[in-house]
């Protein structure tokens, strides 16, 4: 997803249950509203039926899939669409998929978090074009960039390896990180730096000791958020590798359409187990996932 | 400042050579051959362009109206306080953790014709497609929005409702003379990061339609990444990503002309 902030990240509502504050709402008499809970239903039921089909469907026997409808349940569940899709490297993927994000973060913190730093600290004229510099960077869609940047990486030798993925995704997920982090940034109090600097404090000693801990929901904004584009990103991959070394999740579903092709039950195995590693970390973590993508819409 | 090298080499330095690369001819190996006006020229006599933009921008246009009405509708719906909310909120987040890649798979083999839901072929029929790509879209990033408009719609002071609720309005007539007003901010974020991210449907695109049926849903950057990496012409795909990125950042310029950034930066409070 490239989803864009141009404002600071906001607080998600508190846990429910755990929210002091009484929260108004268009009835608030308490009344149930027939109409709203009508449309959510319905609205379920169109984010429902998909998910249900496709486990459905990816129960079902090869042999009974063709002339299948999806919306009935199989009738001998079976496990082999699952086991074919892992005998096809699936793990190999999703190696290259966590290696390619953690890198795309481990780069997008390392040089954003200063830079934003020096943006909000100081007024140079420099710092300020710097960060227009990004702000226009926003609006630069990456699909219009992938043929200079296949010469580039072709030049660079960088073709079909799995840098040739993290090093355009981390660039263009820097914007926004930039975004989001100044604005995390400018919300910290010019009394704590200059209470640090009367202590002798050094410029990076206070970038360690008072910024990063107080721009923690900033920061786990951005970790979210470059962690999708490279998770979620199909263009880099299809464009900049080839073989099987450096192939990543998204790339490896895209090729299994013309590998099994008329497989169904295979194909969307292999989708639902793409997800399985995303849903188990939204299990985990749900308050900082939702908050991290709360800060990437904004308010 | 590493960064400022970093980004201006893999997202500025880019944008120049393909500014360059347009005024030649190029098939992706050897180097490329300056031919100066010819790809533009090319360009603008192309009447797959002229179709591309018009379906750019109906699928822009479709998709911000399905999205806003229905994100709107269940964030101020989500903001509230019913039973089961916690659980249908999670329940409606779902679609967003999965990427566009498997949502657009999904989406192909239940619109299977000999397999899926609907017993018909769907995609090959110009507005089945076209539908297609809105509904999955919407099914992707409606999940999203509805959280930005429960954000908002969490900040709007409860005092308003009870005066409102004092001087006798209806529900109706709150939503209408309440919510919707105070949401106006919220609606431009959501509306700015939806039109900027329906210019990522080219995954949807790829996948689900291929542009077809014909060119009826080739949207521009598919359009490019047929001229380049299927047909090899990389001097006229930098033509076309060269306009690509003019048009988008005149439409970004106009946007923040519109609405300014200024309202969009107001009313926030730290994580």
């Amino acid at each position: 997803m490239s989803h864009d902030t141009l404002q600071r990240p906001v607080r998600t509502g508190p846990a429910p249950g755990t929210d002091p504050t009484p929260r108004r709402r268009k009835h608030w008499s308490g009344r149930a509203n027939p109409l709203a809970g009508l449309g959510s239903v319905l609205w379920l039921a169109v984010v429902v039926v998909p998910v249900y089909a496709m486990i459905s469907a990816s129960l079902t026997h090869q042999s009974e899939a063709l002339g299948h409808n999806a919306l009935k349940p199989p009738s001998h569940p079976t496990l082999d669409n699952y086991e074919t899709v892992l005998h096809n490297g699936f793990g190999h993927l999703l190696w290259n998929t966590v290696l390619a994000a953690a890198a795309v973060v481990a780069i997008v913190l390392v040089l954003c978090v200063p830079l934003s730093y020096v943006a909000v600290r100081t007024r140079s004229i420099w710092s300020g074009a710097a960060f227009r510099l990004f702000l226009l960077g926003v609006a630069i869609p990456a699909q219009a960039v992938v043929v200079p940047l296949y010469l580039m990486i072709a030049k660079l030798d960088l073709y079909d390896s799995l840098l040739a993925i993290i090093l355009p995704t981390a660039a263009f997920a820097m914007p926004v990180s930039v975004l989001i982090l100044t604005g995390t940034l400018r919300d910290i109090s010019e009394d704590l730096y200059e209470a640090m600097a009367l202590d002798g404090a050094s410029p990076t000693r206070m970038l360690f000791q008072l910024v990063v801990p107080l721009a923690k929901g900033g920061i786990s904004t951005v970790v979210v958020y470059a962690a999708l584009q490279a998770w979620n990103g199909l263009l880099f991959p299809l464009i900049f590798t080839q073989s099987d070394g450096p192939r990543v999740l998204t790339l490896g579903l895209f090729n299994y359409v013309s590998e099994f092709g008329v497989n169904i039950p295979a194909l969307l195995a292999s989708v639902v187990l793409s997800g399985v590693p995303i849903f188990v970390v939204y299990l985990v973590a749900r308050r900082a996932l939702v908050g991290g993508l709360m800060g990437v819409g904004g308010k | 400042m590493p960064a400022i090298l970093f980004f201006a080499f893999f997202a500025v330095a880019p944008m120049v050579l393909a500014f360059y690369l347009s005024f030649t001819q190029w098939n992706g190996l050897g180097d490329p051959r300056p031919v100066g006006l010819a790809n533009w020229r090319k360009l603008l006599n192309d009447d797959r362009l002229t179709q591309s933009l018009t379906v750019t921008v109906a699928l822009t246009v479709v998709s911000w109206a399905f999205q806003t009405v229905i994100s709107l509708l269940l964030g101020v719906w989500a903001a509230g306080r019913q039973r089961n909310r916690a659980i249908l909120s999670a329940i409606f987040f779902t679609p967003f953790l999965l990427s566009s890649t498997a949502i657009s798979l999904l989406f192909y083999a239940l619109l299977d014709p000999n397999f899926g839901i609907i017993h018909a072929d769907t995609l090959g029929t110009t507005s089945g497609a076209f539908l297609a790509i809105v509904f999955v879209g919407g099914w992707q990033f409606i999940p999203f929005h509805t959280l930005i408009y429960q954000g908002g719609a969490r900040q709007i002071p409860e005092v308003l409702y009870q005066a409102a609720a004092i001087d006798g309005a209806g529900r109706l007539r709150q939503f209408f003379s309440i919510t919707l007003p105070q949401l106006r901010n919220t609606a431009t974020t959501s509306g700015v990061l939806m039109i900027v991210g329906s210019l990522t449907y080219f995954e949807t695109v790829l996948i689900l339609t291929q542009g077809g049926p014909g060119t009826d849903t080739a949207i521009l950057p598919y359009l490019m990444y047929q001229a380049g990496f299927k047909s090899y012409d990389f001097g006229y795909a930098s033509a076309i990503a060269s306009f690509l990125v003019i048009a988008a950042t005149a439409l970004s310029l106009l946007m923040v002309r519109l609405s300014g950034f200024g309202a969009m930066r107001s009313t926030r409070e730290g994580m």
